[in-house]
């Protein structure tokens, strides 16, 4: 095909982008920092929606690359890149992590030690819900991340100059790995930092249901930012429909696979109808929550399930880019009700607060730093890759 | 040149998928309808270079789809909370959690089943399996390791001598003539079919007989019908007295329970004054008891005509003069007791409950004898409603 002469040039990103995300950021950080003073049970809250949602996009995305590696798919070998720039996310975990862990007793009741005292079940979960334990596994996990994310992408970008395919080889046998370093991971962070902010409440599905949200999240965010530069002529001429449609395939599965999890997780604990499971949902029915609990099915399922539901619809590069911003959207939505009811003084329903709207603004604009950051010092395309070649000759 | 056949197609056969694909945009731009392309596996881009437009069986899938969604629901719906409510866990008769996995379940199944039938019946005319394509050397090559092209006489376009010119300048392998074969009389009711048939059918019923009334009553299987535990009902020889079920120790009474010293009577022999008065909450709770407990026999209205008509001797209705002048404490007794036919309530309507039953069955009497002076005051109260 004509495509077999291409060669790479690399093509830089509009310069005020890196303007726009620096001011965003630093706009972000500042009125965050305002946040925190004001309020800071509030703020800390709120921040640790964001955080999640910043642990989705980065764990998420080097999630879809070991998947692509282990899958063997060529489709997305060309725009493997796009998750790879935005797991570089992943180190600086390490710091974005330490307001949550200093101000641990502001968020998590089981760090009150007067409250434990006094509470059977606490007592019980002690050995594992502790501070020590917890701090450990919050950087073992990260320091795993990191670790994977390290060598993932340097064996990746160094196919770029080498074209040595041993690496692709090394590359789908720590992706493996790493797939069940993340599965496990991925588990343990959910319940840590989300289902321990109610820690009499369980629910043996909660990680998996983190775990389908994160998928979406992270393909939402690549779909956006593969649609966004191919709209500038990055991606051409390879790029056709039909790698459009694989993504819009992939996030309509997610999508589902979001339903079937959190229906799942709701059938059972409404069918048993156990008080010490119950209270959590009903929380989230009481007073405005409710509203939010209703909004969320519509948001994260019903209007993205409908407006994918054709094979042109998933062709559209529009409504690809409408729907991945909607769903990045919708993963924050269901951050935020995973976590916001479980405040004390918002149980009886959301009480509005601007505290909410800072920490979005930071993350924004430290995803785009990143990327930016990240594409300065890569190739778009993985030039060195064995199936580069055939992923842009894709067709369905 | 056979001219005593009819001939279906002009086929081409060729080594590699990119010669295919070249061929088929060279016929569909040469204004072909009426080709096909057979190849040993999907040859990506074959669509576009066809000019195929998007297939119609994703309409059968939604419809199906769709009609699967529904038919689970409705039919849920219609035997759980209108033919046949049944209070389950405590759920409401309709309740739509419970019934998603089903109607999932349904949609799926239909949808599937349906587009694989449709693509069998409807694209692939299944049940006819006389395709002049049959048995031919074109089909054996392009099935195996060639790619072949076809041009149909029914084509607009069709000369016979145009198009082999056509498909000759493409350089194919071969150029192959395709006739519609001769037709074939079968006759399905040979002796030896029928005999085959028979003996198929005396396997089946025999090995199914077998199964399921002896082997599955033969050690091992029969091992999950007889185990080693207490059924109820049922003797055992754990206990000295034989009995499976244990009876509660002499003296001890249950919660929540009080001893009716009437039991057996025929009348009580004291009269017994209900404690409750007819209020809105306890004749709620009379209704609610009594449409669960008593309306299968005796009828939502009490008229004695029971829901289970006919398989059970229906109780006379409780409109009568003589069961109108029963006392509260007669009624209270019989839900007890039991009369006739009728067995006693007591281990599953509370005392408090039955009062409140009794209590309701008198609205319901009242309301089915209303007398004039009744309406009357009925009319006044509305009346000075609207004047509210």
């Amino acid at each position: 095909m004509s495509q077999t002469d291409f060669h790479y040039q690399k093509k830089e990103l509009p310069a005020n982008l890196t303007k726009f995300s620096l001011v965003v950021l630093a706009i972000g950080v500042v009125l965050s920092l305002i946040a925190f003073f004001v309020d800071r049970e509030r703020a800390l809250f709120s921040y640790l929606v964001t955080y999640m949602m910043i642990v989705s996009i980065a764990v998420g995305s080097l999630f879809i690359v070991a998947l692509e590696y282990i899958a063997g798919a060529d489709w997305s070998t060309p725009i493997r890149r796009i998750p790879e720039f935005f797991s570089r996310l992943l180190p600086l975990l390490f710091i974005l992590v330490i307001p949550l862990l200093v101000f641990n007793h502001d968020l998590f009741h089981w760090a009150h030690k007067e409250a434990v005292a006094e509470d059977k079940i606490l007592q019980g979960k002690a050995p594992y819900l502790n501070i020590t334990f917890f701090v450990i596994r919050t950087f073992v996990f990260i320091g795993l991340w990191s670790l994977f994310y390290w060598v993932l992408i340097r064996n990746s970008r160094k196919q770029d100059t080498t074209k040595d395919q041993n690496l692709t080889t090394k590359n789908i046998r720590l992706s493996a790995i790493f797939i069940l370093v993340f599965a496990i991971s991925i588990t343990f962070t959910a319940i840590d930092f989300m289902m321990s902010l109610e820690p009499h409440w369980f629910s043996t599905i909660y990680g998996v249901y983190f775990f389908s949200g994160i998928v979406v999240a992270a393909l939402a965010a690549i779909t956006l930012a593969v649609i966004m530069l191919k709209e500038r002529g990055y991606f051409s001429p390879w790029m056709t429909d039909d790698h459009l449609f694989s993504l819009g395939a992939l996030i309509f599965a997610f999508i589902n696979f979001w339903a079937y999890i959190a229906f799942s997780q709701y059938l059972l604990i409404w069918y048993a109808d156990l008080p010490e499971e119950t209270f959590w949902f009903l929380t989230r029915w009481n007073g405005n929550w409710a509203y939010l609990s209703i909004l969320l099915i519509i948001v994260q399922f019903l209007v993205p399930y409908f407006a994918l539901l054709t094979q042109p619809s998933k062709k559209d590069p529009k409504r690809l880019k409408f729907i991945s911003i909607w769903l990045l959207f919708a993963h924050f939505i269901d951050l935020f009700w995973l976590i916001m009811p479980n405040m004390n003084s918002m149980k009886d329903g959301y009480v509005f607060s601007w505290i909410d709207f800072v920490f979005p603004i930071a993350g924004v604009g430290l995803i785009i730093l990143v990327f930016i950051i990240s594409y300065k010092k890569d190739n778009l395309l993985p030039i060195g890759d064995p199936k580069l070649k055939r992923g842009m000759d894709f067709h369905l | 040149m056979n001219n005593d056949k009819n001939l279906y197609c002009i086929a081409a056969t060729f080594n590699t998928p990119d010669e295919i694909i070249n061929a088929a945009k060279k016929v569909s731009g040469a204004g072909y309808t009426h080709f096909d392309v057979n190849t040993p596996y999907p040859v990506h881009g074959m669509d576009d270079a066809m000019k195929l437009k998007p297939s119609k069986l994703g309409f059968v899938t939604l419809v199906m789809g769709l009609a699967g969604a529904s038919i689970a629901l409705l039919f849920m719906y219609w035997s759980l909370s209108i033919d046949y409510p049944l209070v389950i866990g405590g759920k409401p008769y309709f309740a739509l959690p419970a019934f998603i996995p089903v109607t999932f379940e349904m949609t799926v199944l239909l949808a599937t089943v349906s587009t694989v039938v449709a693509m069998i019946m409807l694209f692939f005319q299944l049940p006819n399996n006389k395709h002049p394509l049959h048995d031919t050397k074109y089909m054996k090559s392009v099935s195996h390791d060639k790619y072949g092209i076809l041009i149909e006489t029914n084509d607009d376009k069709f000369d016979e001598k145009e198009v082999e010119n056509f498909l000759k300048n493409l350089k194919p392998l071969n150029i192959e003539y395709i006739y519609y074969p001769p037709e074939e009389t079968y006759s399905i009711f040979q002796p030896k079919f029928l005999l085959l048939l028979a003996g198929i059918a005396l396997v089946v019923s025999g090995g199914t007989y077998f199964s399921l009334n002896k082997l599955m009553f033969m050690t091992p299987f029969n091992w999950m019908m007889d185990q080693a535990k207490l059924i109820p009902q049922k003797g055992s020889e754990l206990f000295e007295d034989g009995f499976g079920m244990r009876k509660p120790v002499t003296g001890t009474v249950a919660r929540g329970f009080v001893p009716y010293p009437y039991k057996g009577q025929v009348n009580p022999t004291e009269v017994l004054a209900n404690p409750f008065l007819p209020t809105k909450e306890n004749i709620a709770l009379g209704k609610a008891k009594y449409d669960i407990y008593c309306s299968p026999c005796h009828g939502y209205f009490a008229d004695g005509d029971s829901r289970l008509r006919g398989q059970f001797p229906n109780p006379p209705t409780l409109h009568s003069q003589r069961a109108r002048d029963f006392s509260d404490g007669m009624f209270y007794h019989i839900i007890t007791n039991g009369q006739n036919i009728m067995p006693s309530y007591e281990s599953q309507i509370t005392r408090d409950e039955r009062w409140a039953i009794v209590n309701y069955i008198r609205v319901l009497q009242r309301a089915k004898n209303a007398s004039d002076a009744d309406l009357t005051e009925m009319n006044k109260e509305a009346g000075s409603n609207v004047a509210n």
